[in-house]
């Protein structure tokens, strides 16, 4: 079964992110890293590329600097890697992203599963996991936290999801695009070979004329980021005596905010 | 005419609270627009859901109650508001950013090429009635202003307890219009098998309340018993549960997790709060044993009130925090719940 994979490349989960004074996020000297999430997609794609006999495939729609990010998957053990890159894409809205994934995919060709991590955590969003899927036609299985069934010959897949009021049990056919959470999998750190192997691959790049789609134009825009609002920092430290007494005090305090 | 849609989502018959908040942002833009605010209400219940979508200030309502409709799932969700939104191009659509209304609106406006802003924290209209939205980027790290550029119609999903729902108006109604399914069941690929309802505890995007946990849960003074797999996580899990959940109860919050406590096994994902877990922005968020890691605090910053129970004076929490106490958190929690429990009854 062939899989494909979108990932990213995003400030390491603990780089201090901030807007400079020319409206630039920055992130000071921290590392990219692969997007935290899509570690699961990427280790489910390639345990079930490999149970089947299929080729994993990861994909990153973005300038050079999503290298890293396919570096590392290559390293896991995915098989192939593609960046798509053109001048056109910059400010790329989610929809213009799904419409050129879709035909990334199609290009590919002979794909029976698309596997994203939840979200992204650099645009902060998962509409453009959705989108995909709807461009390609095909059904979207998401937030899953259990491929229960994946069957390669009848080209169908049972998912337990994972949702706010408890966990639903799907089934679907294939082709379909799931995203995943973090229960699924503990991904693997790539090998000491793999990181090797990753480090002399030659990473193609496709520009949307390889890709015969149109791009939308963009529907939204982003205007301006900006540095969150300070918190009020006032502080007052609960002390002195027995645990019943700090009890007693914090619940005053906490009456007193409203809060209760 | 035109109109201000807002999906109003459904579990079990009733209306999620969420999507009462998304009504009272309906009627802001709504009345913004000078168009009427129609609930959409998909499923069982209905029709009885679009009345209680009338007391929260909806004038109209579309309900669908086809049995295709009966247990969510995205394809015929979906294909309807595709249909309703081609149909009748609403100035925009406002759903709650939950699982479903991510999903479904993300793929709504996918199907019609229409602008969508995703986790909306603010919202303002210009003259033209095209919006701007504020939502959190970089695991909510930084702020972003997104901008519609083009016209027609716009979805929105709104981040919970980012908006207040308006008081019920008891005696409100809506003019309410039936409509028929968009896909019959043939055409939905995907089934459910199974539904297995998890206790109302892990719901931290609602929560006005919330207890976490962190890698300090570890340290109760009860025993492990001598056939525990692992007396740390014993330990923990033990403390979720006879520790934070009595207190949980007592104030009626949902218990959340540090990710350290999660990895450690100590309690599911469900309940991470924290980049790869859950954003929360209760007005109470109690920190017992977490010592706040910038990935902890990109979740819950937002909180109103927020207080820090740890041994470690020197916990990065504290700085986050408006009270702390220092000290053994298997020691304070449980004063704590009996002086809640003493003071508020129950």
């Amino acid at each position: 079964m062939n899989i494909a994979v979108f990932t990213r490349s995003t400030p390491d989960t603990a780089a201090k992110v901030e807007v400079d004074g020319t409206g630039a996020v920055t992130w000071g000297d921290a590392a990219t890293v692969v997007n935290p999430w899509d570690e699961y997609a990427l280790e489910e794609a390639i345990s079930r590329a490999k149970d089947t006999k299929g080729k994993a495939t990861v994909i990153a729609i973005g300038p050079e600097m999503h290298n890293e990010a396919l570096k590392h998957s290559l390293a896991m053990g995915m098989n192939e890697a593609v960046r798509v890159w053109d001048a056109a894409l910059e400010g790329a809205d989610a929809l213009a992203y799904a419409t050129v994934a879709a035909g990334v995919v199609n290009k590919i060709g002979d794909v029976d599963l698309v596997i994203a991590g939840k979200e992204s955590v650099d645009v902060g969003t998962d509409q453009h996991i959705f989108q995909i899927a709807r461009k390609l036609g095909w059904p979207m299985l998401s937030y899953v936290s259990q491929i229960i069934e994946l069957d390669a010959d009848a080209k169908t897949i049972k998912v337990e999801r994972l949702l706010e009021q408890g966990k639903q049990v799907v089934t679907s056919k294939l082709p379909a695009v799931i995203s995943v959470m973090k229960d699924i999998n503990e991904p693997r750190y790539p090998s000491f070979i793999g990181i090797r192997k990753a480090s002399k691959a030659e990473i193609p790049v496709w520009a949307l004329g390889d890709l015969g789609v149109t791009l939308p134009a963009a529907r939204t825009r982003v205007v301006t980021f900006k540095n969150l609002p300070p918190r009020d920092t006032t502080f007052e430290l609960i002390e002195g005596g027995s645990p019943e007494e700090l009890a007693a005090k914090l619940l005053d305090k906490l009456l007193e905010e409203k809060v209760l | 005419m035109s109109a201000v849609y807002v999906l109003v989502e459904t579990f079990k018959g009733e209306g999620v609270g969420a999507s009462w908040e998304a009504l009272g942002v309906g009627r802001t833009l709504a009345d913004q627009m000078s168009v009427p605010l129609t609930a959409l209400v998909f499923g069982e219940g209905a029709r009885a859901v679009a009345e209680v979508a009338a007391q929260y200030g909806a004038e109209k309502a579309i309900i669908c109650a086809d049995a295709t409709l009966a247990e969510y799932r995205l394809e015929p969700y979906a294909a309807l508001l595709t249909k309703l939104v081609q149909d009748n191009a609403p100035k925009a659509v406002i759903a709650p950013a939950t699982s479903r209304g991510r999903e479904v609106m993300a793929a709504s406006a996918a199907d019609t090429d229409s602008p969508m802003i995703s986790d909306v924290m603010g919202l303002t209209v210009s003259g033209d009635g095209k919006l701007t939205a504020e939502r959190p980027a970089y695991a909510g790290k930084v702020l972003s202003d997104v901008a519609v550029e083009v016209d027609g119609t716009q979805f929105i999903t709104i981040r919970s307890r980012a908006f207040k729902a308006n008081d019920l108006n008891a005696g409100a109604t809506a003019e309410i219009e039936e409509v028929a399914a968009a896909l019959a069941e043939d055409a939905i690929v995907s089934k459910v098998e199974s539904f297995e309802e998890e206790a109302g505890s892990v719901n931290l995007a609602d929560a006005a309340i919330i207890i976490s946990g962190g890698r300090g849960m570890a340290n109760n003074p009860k025993d492990a018993p001598a056939d525990a797999e692992d007396a740390e996580i014993w330990k923990a899990q033990d403390g979720f549960e006879s520790t934070l959940k009595p207190l949980a109860d007592a104030l009626g919050a949902a218990v959340g997790a540090s990710r350290a406590a999660v990895d450690a096994g100590f309690i599911p994902y469900a309940h991470q709060v924290g980049q790869t877990g859950k954003t929360v922005a209760p007005d109470l968020y109690i920190a017992a044993g977490i010592s706040g890691a910038i990935q902890h605090q990109a979740g819950m910053r937002t909180s109103k009130i927020i207080v820090a129970i740890n041994k470690d004076p020197e916990a990065p929490i504290f700085k986050m925090a408006r009270f702390g106490v220092v000290g053994d958190l298997y020691q304070v929690v449980p004063a704590l719940t009996e002086e809640v429990k003493k003071r508020l009854g129950n």
